[in-house]
């Protein structure tokens, strides 16, 4: 494999062409925060905390490392005032998601929750890392996206479900380990769930309820009847 | 087969069953009922190899498809940015009022249907309020009642 | 008809149409397009067509139904030629008068024509400020032909620029031509097209698309779909003559199924050009080969975006791709794919027919050609206008649209849609093209220019489009899911008279995140309808937070209505068509509302007759005037 050069907080590294930055960082030991990435999974790049400045001077500009491929000679930022400052409001954008973010990451960038933003706890971030990884790996799409913009939501499919769980997943919802809010629960292991029913099981309204996936759209604002 | 999966499925075979036709097989079956039924998607799924997590997913996605049955009657207010700034919100308090629905909302007889649409390209009427294809600019609240009245 | 097998026998075909066409006799353009068809524009052609028949005129009219002539304020719409007299605001009762005395006599029916504001009547067209300041090179074609007619289009020189590409210039001469006219983008960033097409061309692979981009979302904008509704063929050619320079044997036309007569005239135009054999196997006879599919988008604004398109045209959702590849390198199924708008295609076969310096000869030093605005909102002159960039922006509005309505004062004009932002009004003088409105703040955006007056709240506009947004976002990334729900939170507390000192400072740290972080152009550019009006509405953003008021009168939380007891006459009108029972009065005692049931409808606003105006808006610590009398 070919090495390019790459600069990262002033430090000159030798990464293998085709990583991405944050590839490139992490096997250098270099830290950039992240919340909807995995290795195994492909780059989705809808975190956004692990943006950081390239370029210098006027050229400079911010991109997500998770999805950005290192070139020879790519000067990169990884902690700037700037950068910083977006991935303080990013979290304290996400705090009125999940209101359990690892304190070390808030305390890092000085993340306060807001008064003035409206809570819409539902412990779901929608990083889909669940969802890729029912996709992605197992190839079972039990787990799926509905919705868009600000009512998108995360739910799961029961026929897919009774269908494939226990054969792609035979001692245990592996997408558990996947969830960084821990919001999905083994409860519905090898039962049938309802139709649609929605995952954030933290949320007090979809738990144990016999729900379709109407009744899930009419909640979440998608359809009034 | 029932007569309607029946109808789906001369939809599906006009595009050679291809997955990558989806929304337009999608759309082609929505013209057709008015809404797409679960058994619908199960079957339109299933037809094209598709997972039902797909098939929300779009459903879901794209404005136009509607997952519960339409009204008779297609009421629209355009609250496109021309109407917006001609008093669309006004028009449309009245309008949700005059039929007592919210926007993307259908009537319990399944009569009227509601809904908001960005831009008829009718900006001179503006606010405009459409029924059934008749257009209608910046009716009052009793012209409102006039037409609730008239529609059968 | 049968299929044109070399360029000589398209020349043949058109030589053949043209002959049977006398330029003299009578010809009636009578637009139908979706505008016009709003005001019933149906049923004046349908008596036309009888009346011209009753008469026995059918030798001596032609009656041609058209797309969209633009001037949509005064619809229906039409021009009788060779004299070019235009006539407004038809009804089916007007039909008769047309016949007997302008077709059968050659007189003028005075009250259908053009009056300006000064009382003036302007019997042509052309003479007609609303058309005179006009340079519709793209849109003109529009009312001469009827678009469901491949002849009518081959009759205006339609289709020679595709044959003299095939026929007389090589793949790489036409991109050079295209490269040095500066043809940019006309649906969005104006990136140049030539560009575009160049890094598909050069992009690795085979199998290469050319797509149109015929998904308008801009809730205000409609010139893509009078474009596609009136001259589809000048789109679909100058897609040919793309596909040819950059090697592509298959396009896409992606359009919003919300534009059924778009659809409708679409589908029969690629009909046509198949029958000639304009479409397929060697094409006249040149060795090209090149097919076309149509593609109806579901309804999402964010499908919009090059990549998101992409995936749309895929069967799948469209949510923009996050990787850094273009999309002319990556595209449809991982090819190379080369995408422009609407516009951008129809101006090709001009460059190609009339050349680089005509066009370069329009428009400023860095935007090139003609572009086509939507002008609506509070001016006189709603429609569709195609203007050399670089016009200002006050001609536009002033001497195009006839300034505004009800003689309100001019207060912002909107341009670039839900992406762009509002100019006030001391910067009028602004050349309008794409680096100039993008140093405002605000972005060309597809062409929708929506003019505000003091009535306008721009507030509130605000969130408007933030409320556009929260819903047409794709709600992947958390810059834009998340900064637009908050930001909105905030302008809908702002609206309610629940602002806080603090509000504003915080709406610009959610914005520039939301700016800089997004994964698509939509979340990068959702913050600036609200940057920009807090840059030039500082003081309005800060009357509704400090003062609970709306200056504007349009915030319902901030306001409320009364009626003037010096200037109310009784009339009982708004009473009457007050719907919760609100109103109360005597005949002739000035009226009086009752807070408490008020619903803040507006009807009672509305109804008041000009000439008394009692019903008030009163905002923060507004009173009514002290009476005079």
């Amino acid at each position: 494999m070919s090495q390019v050069n790459i600069t990262i907080n002033g430090v000159n590294i030798q990464a293998e062409k085709g990583m991405t930055i944050l590839e490139a960082a992490r096997t250098a030991g270099i830290f950039i925060p992240t919340l909807c990435y995995h290795e195994e999974l492909e780059s989705y790049g809808a975190c956004r905390l692990c943006v950081v400045e390239i370029g210098q001077g006027e050229r400079k500009k911010i991109v997500a490392s998770c999805l950005y491929q290192i070139s020879d000679g790519l000067v990169v930022e990884t902690e700037t005032e700037k950068i910083n400052g977006f991935r303080r409001t990013i979290l304290s954008l996400l705090m009125h998601r999940w209101d359990s973010i690892p304190a070390s990451l808030l305390e890092k960038y000085g993340a306060k929750s807001n008064e003035r933003f409206t809570d819409n706890m539902t412990y779901c971030i929608l990083c889909g890392l669940c969802v890729r990884f029912c996709h992605e790996v197992k190839g079972a799409n039990v787990l799926g996206f509905i919705g868009r913009g600000t009512i998108r939501q995360v739910v799961i499919f029961p026929n897919q479900s009774a269908k494939y769980c226990a054969s792609f997943c035979p001692d245990e919802m592996e997408c558990l380990h996947y969830c960084p809010t821990g919001v999905i629960s083994s409860q519905y292991y090898g039962s049938r769930p309802a139709d649609g029913q929605a995952l954030p099981h933290a949320h007090p309204v979809c738990i144990n309820e016999d729900i379709n996936i109407l009744e899930i759209l009419e909640r979440v604002g998608y359809i009034s009847k | 087969m029932s007569y309607s999966l029946a109808k789906v499925d001369r939809i599906i075979d006009h595009y050679g069953a291809d997955a990558e036709a989806l929304i337009q097989i999608l759309l082609d079956i929505q013209h057709e009922f008015r809404w797409l039924s679960r058994e619908t998607l199960l079957h339109t799924a299933d037809r094209l190899g598709l997972p039902m997590n797909q098939l929300y997913n779009v459903t879901t996605f794209y404005k136009h498809f509607s997952l519960v049955p339409q009204g008779r009657h297609a009421v629209s207010v355009c609250v496109g940015t021309a109407c917006h700034v001609r008093g669309a919100t006004r028009l449309l308090d009245r309008v949700a009022q005059g039929f007592k629905l919210s926007p993307d909302e259908t009537s319990a007889d399944e009569k009227f249907s509601l809904k908001t649409v960005s831009c008829l390209g009718c900006c001179a009427l503006g606010p405009v309020m459409v029924v059934d294809g008749k257009y209608m600019s910046n009716p009052t609240s009793n012209e409102i009642a006039e037409i609730v009245e008239e529609c059968e | 008809m049968s299929k044109l097998t070399s360029v000589s026998a398209l020349d043949e075909l058109r030589k053949d149409i043209l002959s049977r066409r006398d330029p003299k006799k009578t010809k009636l353009s009578v637009c139908s397009g979706t505008g016009c068809r709003a005001y019933d524009s149906e049923k004046v052609i349908d008596s036309l067509k009888s009346g011209i028949k009753q008469h026995g005129l059918d030798d001596k009219v032609d009656l041609v139904t058209t797309g969209c002539h633009g001037f949509c304020e005064l619809g229906p719409v039409m021009v009788i030629y060779p004299d070019g007299i235009g006539y407004f605001k038809i009804k089916p009762d007007d039909v008769d008068d047309i016949i007997t005395e302008t077709l059968s006599q050659g007189k003028v029916v005075d009250r259908l024509l053009y009056v300006d504001p000064e009382g003036n009547v302007i019997t042509k067209e052309h003479d007609i400020p609303f058309y005179k300041y006009q340079n519709r090179a793209v849109f003109g074609s529009n009312q001469s032909i009827d678009p469901k007619n491949i002849e009518d289009y081959l009759a205006i020189d339609g289709y020679q620029a595709l044959a003299t590409c095939l026929s007389s210039l090589s793949p790489e001469e036409v991109l050079e031509t295209v490269k040095k006219a500066n043809l940019r983008g006309r649906g969005g960033g104006g990136f140049p097209a030539g560009q575009k097409w160049e890094a598909t061309r050069n992009a690795p692979g085979d199998v290469k698309y050319v797509i149109v981009n015929a998904d308008e979302g801009d809730p205000g904008a409609y010139m893509d779909r009078s474009i596609l509704e009136g001259n589809p063929h000048s789109v679909l050619e100058g897609l040919l003559i793309g596909a040819y320079a950059i090697g592509c044997q298959k396009g896409f036309i992606y359009i919003r199924q919300e534009y059924p007569l778009a659809v409708e005239h679409l589908d029969r135009a690629i009909e046509q050009m198949r029958e000639l054999g304009l479409l397929g196997e060697n094409i006249l006879g040149t060795g090209f080969n090149f097919e076309i599919s149509v593609h109806r988008g579901a309804g999402a604004f964010v499908s919009g975006e090059s990549s998101a398109l992409m995936s749309s045209i895929e069967g799948k959702v469209g949510e923009p791709r996050p990787k850094y590849i273009r999309t002319s390198i990556s595209g449809v199924h991982g090819r190379p794919s080369d995408l422009n708008n609407v516009e951008t295609w129809a101006n090709v076969p001009l460059i190609i027919n009339k050349g680089v310096d005509w066009f370069t000869s329009i428009g400023t030093e860095g935007s090139k050609g003609t572009k086509i605005f939507s002008l609506v909102g509070k001016v006189n002159n709603t429609g569709l206008v195609e203007v050399p960039m670089g016009m200002k922006l006050h001609d536009i509005i002033f001497k195009i649209g006839g300034g505004l309505r009800d003689g309100k004062k001019f207060k912002a004009v909107q341009t670039g849609g839900p992406s762009g932002g509002v100019i006030p009004e001391d910067m009028l003088d602004l050349p309008v093209d794409f680096d100039a409105l993008n140093k405002v703040g605000s972005m060309m955006g597809s062409g929708g220019m929506i003019v505000m007056d003091e009535d306008t709240c721009m507030v509130d506009v605000a969130k408007y489009f933030l409320e556009f947004l929260a819903d047409e976002s794709c709600g992947k990334c958390v810059p834009c899911r998340e900064g637009i729900t908050q930001m909105l939170h905030i302008l809908k507390m702002i609206c309610a008279g629940e602002g806080q000192p603090g509000d504003l400072e915080l709406l610009e740290e959610i914005a520039a995140m939301t700016k800089a972080c997004s994964l698509c152009a939509l979340g990068q550019s959702a913050p600036n309808p609200v940057l920009s009006s807090l840059k030039y509405f500082h003081a309005e953003y800060e009357a509704h937070v400090n003062d609970k008021c709306c200056p504007a009168h349009v915030c319902k939380e901030l306001i409320t209505y009364h009626i003037d007891p010096a200037k109310c006459k009784g009339c009982g009108k708004c009473l009457r068509n007050c719907a919760v029972g609100a109103i109360s009065g005597t005949k002739k005692e000035p009226h009086v509302i009752d807070l408490d049931k008020c619903t803040k409808c507006d009807t009672c606003f509305m109804v008041c007759p000009p000439k008394f105006s009692a019903v008030t808006k009163l905002s923060g610590n507004e009173t009514l005037p002290v009476s005079e009398s």
